[in-house]
């Protein structure tokens, strides 16, 4: 198992009680592995403990990303929100932790990229 | 006409960088224009709430600064032109502070149009049933009677007519955020309204350079190996007539305009990307192609348009009570168990004396706070050090007063190593609820004038 970071990159962002990660391979591989295994149910279920709405998935093959859309994720938003991340700017973050399950030859060889996770873990 | 169009973005929100336009124009004085962005969802509330206290802080006070920074470029004769949605609330009194100021700075010749028709509340009050919450199909008769704000995202034509009648500053209300983009071009390239294709195209680069640095590497995935982040350039779009466009940064500046970056912006706050909805088009985003053209030159090519929307967005705001956060820092062994015991005996010491609250929240940073219950660390027992972050939200603003007040009671009757306590008392705020919702487009009539 690796953390999902190894393969990809994110970028979470905002709209009212909404927010939306993107999700792009850092290889045409790991993008074409994320689109088979990386369902919106799978986002849905990590992000369950924020009280997500239902999670949609829309498909980009020309940035070759994934854009999820997770409503009432922000506990509210804007400034009706209490958390410290009301504005979902961590969302990209924490998915980029989620543990997966990838072909060997998706990890890179190279050490830019640390390829041990952190110690997190998903409930 | 030049074939290219040198559009940059020198502010990305209300408080970002003030001297950034003034470095961008002093790096590139041939810089057709600097767009400024001062409005975020909320920032319209913002104003409205320092409004009510001072009657001329309806709109961005900072753009003031920015017009007199730029003063010694337009006095050597620079003719970057400036498109802000800096206007807030109240355009028309930014213009005239704006003409002010550069009468003082012998800069009177320099043309002000001002943008209005934004201002919608008039009709949100008139008929509450037709504007129910696009999120939520909530009613807007429940909050009517605590609206604060009601603005369109009007679109760019107005802003391109009031270039083509020779205006330098365009100051604007509420607009979509890649309309201060889309004008220019319209009025540079002389686009037809129905030039969906290259709108489509002038919409994208508007919607990657909004965020000024974010697109230059700031905020992106692996910002540890982007170079000096002390100095990250702001973003120039160069827009040619078909709408493709090659996003960049000033030469000498930090950080990095690459491939990596320019998708994570592309992809920032977008719901469904092959209808990206705004004023003056409905984008694709799915036909998009991008190529590295050199270094810290990525060439964005190939988006295309549809008619837009027959309904204007509208964003408004309602007063939603108050709240209050606040923060202390906890060290020692079992600081998150210690941490955790204080906040809830802070907050039923509260009830106790008969405070109440709608929601209340205790979170322990350093734990994995930011998504609790998501990713968490297996275990938070070996912490030595926590921030203990306390928020409560209450209708009316009594109960989150007297918590403001109570919070420090921590530092004497909270656990020993309780510290960093040196901000001082935490500050009610209020909390305004979004409210988005449609406008037909008969009842918007966005009109512009010289200041």
């Amino acid at each position: 198992m690796i953390a999902l970071r190894v393969i990809a990159f994110a970028r979470s962002g905002d709209k009212g009680d909404s927010a939306n990660i993107a999700v792009f391979g850092r290889s045409t591989a790991s993008y074409l592995w994320m689109r088979e295994h990386l369902g919106a149910p799978v986002v849905e279920e990590y992000f369950r403990a924020l009280g997500v709405g239902r999670v949609i998935r829309h498909d980009v093959p020309n940035l070759e990303a994934l854009n999820f859309v997770l409503p009432r994720v922000l506990g509210g938003g804007g400034s009706r929100s209490l958390r410290i991340d009301a504005q979902g700017k961590a969302l990209g973050m924490a998915l980029l932790e989620m543990l997966v399950d990838v072909p060997r030859d998706l990890i890179p060889a190279e050490a830019a990229v640390p390829a041990t996770p952190l110690p997190f873990t998903p409930h | 006409m030049a074939a290219v169009l040198r559009i940059a973005n020198g502010s990305a929100f209300w408080g970002d960088q003030p001297e950034a336009a003034a470095r961008l124009v002093a790096a590139h004085p041939d810089l057709d224009y600097v767009t400024l962005d001062y409005l975020a969802e909320l920032s319209l509330s913002i104003m409205a709430i320092q409004r009510e206290k001072d009657p001329t802080a309806g709109y961005a006070r900072d753009f003031i600064d920015v017009i007199r920074s730029l003063a010694p470029f337009y006095l050597r004769g620079g003719k970057t032109r400036i498109v802000t949605n800096g206007g807030g609330l109240d355009p028309v009194a930014c213009g005239r502070a704006v003409a002010d100021e550069l009468r003082r700075l012998k800069l009177e010749h320099v043309r002000i149009a001002v943008v209005t028709g934004d201002d919608v509340i008039a009709n949100l009050r008139q008929d509450p049933a037709a504007f129910s919450n696009l999120e939520t199909g909530a009613p807007l008769s429940d909050v009517a009677d605590q609206l604060v704000t009601a603005n369109a995202y009007l679109g760019a034509r107005a802003i391109a007519d009031a270039l083509r009648d020779g205006a330098e500053i365009v100051i604007t209300g509420r607009v979509a955020d890649p309309s201060l983009t889309v004008g220019p071009c319209m009025a540079h390239f002389d686009w037809d309204i129905t030039a969906y294709d290259r709108i489509a195209g002038a919409t994208v680069a508007g919607h990657l350079i909004e965020c000024g640095t974010q697109v230059c590497g700031g905020f992106s995935t692996d910002w540890l190996d982007v170079p000096h982040v002390d100095n990250i350039g702001f973003p120039i779009a160069e827009i040619s007539d078909d709408g493709s466009c090659v996003i960049t940064k000033p030469e000498g500046t930090g950080g990095v305009v690459s491939l990596q970056t320019v998708k994570e912006q592309l992809l920032y706050e977008i719901g469904d990307p092959e209808n990206y909805l705004s004023p003056d088009a409905t984008v694709s985003f799915l036909t998009i192609g991008l190529e590295q053209a050199g270094p810290n030159r990525v060439r964005v090519a190939g988006a295309t348009g549809r008619p837009p929307p027959p309904s204007y967005k509208v964003s408004a705001t309602y007063r939603d009570g108050f709240k209050a956060h606040g923060q202390l820092t906890v060290f020692g062994h079992e600081a998150v168990k210690k941490a955790r015991h204080a906040g809830e005996a802070l907050l039923r010491k509260l009830a106790v004396r008969g405070c109440e609250f709608r929601e209340t929240l205790i979170e322990c940073l350093g734990t994995g706070a930011s998504v609790r219950g998501v990713a968490s660390r297996m275990s938070d027992t070996h912490l030595v050090e926590t921030v203990l972050r306390v928020s409560v939200a209450a209708a009316t603003k009594e109960p989150v007063e007297r918590f403001t007040r109570e919070v420090a009671s921590l530092v004497t009757s909270g656990p020993q190593g309780v510290t960093g306590y040196a901000a001082g008392r935490p500050k009610v705020l209020p909390v305004f609820g979004y409210w988005p919702c449609l406008i037909a487009g008969k009842h918007v009539q966005p009109v512009w004038s010289m200041a």
